[in-house]
């Protein structure tokens, strides 16, 4: 891995407090200042790929839909619209709006529920209790429209599978008028809060040049002046058909973030304000045919599609062989591309900015979890594994695991003691 | 006065009143305030009143574990050191009159000295406790205490220097006799407020055991028995320090100290749980409208800021006692 500088070494988690998911980083702390930062990812290999490639695309929504609790919407559109481009299919406009609706109302629920956890990782339990509070506006109307409140399972390939009433409009329009004021007040009090200002201000900066050279998405890039959203670059659902800005920040800190973050919120109750009252009548499915007699049809092809996720860019890959089961799908989260910039900004941080570095780029693990090996590249020459070297491999580690040397501690001369606390390869 | 009486009083100034027993019940009873209040702030419900008490009594029922690599004897002892340094330090701390259960000249140096203790409790416990967050948080700790304590040591000092006594229960006296003195005071006041508030190490400034960074640093590696005496000593120390403050900047039990007899003793005591209640209140609030700082950040306010503000006022509470001495016309 990276060079070993010299100081005390910090394990944040894969158990810590300011993590609710598995992932590891390793610091190196010079007093209260981070020196170097390694991180590990995929303590949990989820198989949902894998698993995905013996289900029919039909029921591979809903398996998709549960690689996250908070943008399981995210998935199935960016799935639905990649088979979808395969069959050829038009989505009917009322659906596409329907789309665009739950797509909105998901971003708002995931940025507030960021915004609560950025407060609670600055020690402001206030501010995560209120934005937790308000966020229940939109849980509620998640629940009224879909039934349910994180897997609306509103999305089939061709349409949607619910209708949205005309009291679900009134009662959306309602629900805004009173989020839209709550959005006022964190957008008047949050950037200006002086603690929020000490603790978020020049904390985990990322330059322009950097998010653009680690490709940083969603909001760590507009924070950081990259002005990409899927939703203007490469419009999907009812995306083309409203008037919403792209809220970009040039200064790259958390704070950036925050106001950015915050600013979409606003964005997306514009969104949602259009949707509902311009909303046109018609079908909800592009094709009256059985689902069975659609994937029948199938071809042998393959299609990326991309889906602008509460946390950035999401790309799915889907390879058709012509069977009603996909061949490939690969997703690439968004988190996954954000993680390089949170190991460049936390050195040079203080361990106290940890979490909210961490915490900044609203990383999801459940998202992000594949398997991960790290290989000496002696394998052939290839960092290449078949499924019984992998195996071997796997049992030669956890044997040398034994003998692996426990951290030390400013010189601490300490005993090696089986595989208890703080022990790591 | 009998030697059998003092020893009888004196034992129940110890054991009963302001000493053990009533500490304890007023302790819990201010953290389900502070609980309460917090709650109600953020929009929640709160804990039910006997949450504290049940929390207390879980934690001695628990396994208090010694990790292998602690230092057994100091790991074990620092709960009871802290614990014992606030509970002392109310015996000095006047309650229902002007006279503390115990007084003597420089025993203001006393308690600030006993309030100083759990927080090296804290650090020596943390530190021989063999863990990594520990360590950071004990360092933060130590790093902290030299930030609040010159201020709060100033900020107490403003109203000694305006009594001309180094004893609370003369300070208590003459705040009372000259209640104008509390708004003289009242930057002094606000400084100690803050101060108090780093002394417990509360937010903004729970630097030292921040959860989200450390996991509760320096009690990391404490459960059990010994956990539940560190809560006490933070539930005690709350209720010692509003106390403290309430007799220096408030005037005590004014205006109920006038009053003779057993309806002065029992007016006192009101005024003393009004007072006491309203500095915990001012803490609860201060905690639930910021975030937390940073250990530089905090240093930076308290040596920055506070320090002057502290000289400035000493240098007012001389200026106005020569005034009044007709020193200066």
């Amino acid at each position: 891995m990276s060079e070993k500088a010299s100081g005390t070494e910090i394990p944040v988690g894969p158990q810590h407090p300011s993590l609710k998911e598995p992932a590891n980083f390793t610091l190196t702390v010079d007093g209260e200042v981070i020196t170097g930062a390694q991180m590990k990812l995929s303590y949990n290999h989820r198989g949902i790929e894998q698993a995905v490639l013996s289900k029919s695309y039909i029921e591979a929504i809903y398996l998709l839909e549960r690689i996250c609790g908070i943008c399981s919407h995210a998935h199935t559109s960016a799935f639905t619209q990649g088979v979808e481009e395969l069959l050829d299919l038009e989505v009917p406009p009322r659906a596409r709006y329907i789309r665009t609706l739950i797509g909105e109302l998901e971003r708002i629920h995931s940025h507030m529920l960021w915004l609560g956890v950025a407060g609670h990782e600055i020690g402001f339990d206030t501010l995560w209790q209120y934005a937790w509070r308000d966020r229940e506006i939109v849980m509620d109307l998640l629940e009224e429209i879909t039934g349910n409140r994180v897997h609306y399972s509103i999305n089939t390939i061709g349409g949607v599978r619910e209708d949205l009433t005309d009291e679900h409009c009134e009662t959306i329009l309602e629900g805004m008028d009173d989020l839209a004021e709550r959005i006022d007040f964190y957008q008047e009090t949050v950037p200006n809060e002086e603690t929020v200002r000490m603790r978020c201000e020049d904390v985990g900066v990322v330059p322009e040049d950097l998010a653009r050279e680690y490709c940083a998405v969603g909001a760590v890039g507009r924070a950081s002046g990259v002005p990409t959203d899927v939703r203007k670059d490469a419009p999907y659902a009812a995306y083309d058909d409203v008037d919403f800005d792209v809220i970009t920040d040039d200064r790259g800190d958390l704070l950036a973030r925050t106001v950015v973050r915050i600013g979409e919120i606003a964005q997306a109750i514009r969104i949602i304000r259009q949707v509902a009252k311009r909303i046109p009548e018609g079908d909800l499915k592009a094709s009256a045919k059985p689902p069975q007699a659609l994937l029948a049809q199938v071809p042998e092809d393959d299609v990326v599609s991309r889906y602008e996720a509460p946390r950035g860019e999401l790309i799915h890959y889907v390879r058709a062989d012509g069977t009603d089961t996909p061949a490939r799908v690969h997703i690439r989260v968004p988190t996954l591309a954000n993680w390089p910039t949170v190991v460049e900004s936390l050195k040079g941080s203080y361990i106290a900015d940890t979490p909210i570095v961490v915490a900044g780029i609203d990383p999801c693990i459940s998202c992000t979890s594949r398997i991960g090996v790290e290989t000496d590249g002696n394998h052939g020459g290839e960092n290449a594994f078949d499924l019984d070297e992998l195996r071997e491999y796997g049992i030669e580690w956890y044997d040398d695991r034994s003998d692996v040397e426990r951290p030390s501690l400013d010189g601490d001369e300490r005993t090696v003691s089986g595989g208890t606390r703080g022990d790591r390869a | 006065m009998s030697l059998e009486l003092d020893l009888a009083t004196g034992l129940l100034y110890l054991l009963v009143f302001p000493g053990f027993a009533f500490l304890f019940v007023y302790g819990l009873t201010a953290e389900y305030l502070d609980r309460k209040l917090y709650a109600r702030l953020q929009n929640r419900v709160g804990p039910p009143v006997v949450q504290p008490l049940a929390d207390f009594l879980k934690l001695l029922a628990k396994e208090s574990a010694v990790p292998e690599d602690a230092t057994a004897r100091i790991y074990n002892a620092a709960p009871w050191t802290g614990l014992a340094g606030v509970f002392t330090a109310m015996l000095y701390v006047p309650v229902w009159s002007e006279q503390a259960a115990f007084a003597f000249e420089g025993d203001l140096v006393v308690v600030l000295f006993l309030l100083s203790l759990p927080s090296f409790s804290l650090f020596f416990g943390g530190w021989y406790s063999g863990n990594v967050f520990s360590r950071i948080g004990t360092t933060r700790t130590i790093t902290q205490l030299f930030g609040y304590e010159i201020p709060f040591f100033l900020a107490c000092f403003a109203p000694a220097v305006a009594a001309g006594t180094l004893s609370t229960s003369g300070i208590v006296a003459f705040v009372e006799a000259n209640p104008l003195y509390v708004f003289v005071l009242l930057p002094a006041f606000a400084i100690a407020l803050l101060s108090l508030q780093a002394k417990l190490e509360r937010i903004p400034f729970d630097i030292p055991e921040a959860e989200t960074e450390l996991a509760t640093g320096a009690l990391v590696e404490y459960s059990g028995r010994k956990l539940a005496l560190f809560r006490l000593t933070k539930d005690v120390e709350l209720v010692v320090g509003a106390a403290l403050l309430s007799a220096l900047f408030l005037g005590g039990p004014a205006p109920a100290g006038a009053i003779e007899g057993s309806v002065g003793l029992v007016a006192g005591v009101v005024v003393f749980f009004v007072k006491t209640l309203t500095v915990i209140a001012l803490l609860t609030v201060l905690k639930a409208v910021v975030a937390r700082l940073r250990i530089e950040q905090m240093v930076d306010v308290f040596y920055r800021v506070l320090v002057p503000v502290a000289l400035v006022q000493i240098a007012l509470v001389l200026a106005v006692g020569l005034y009044t001495n007709g020193v200066i016309p």
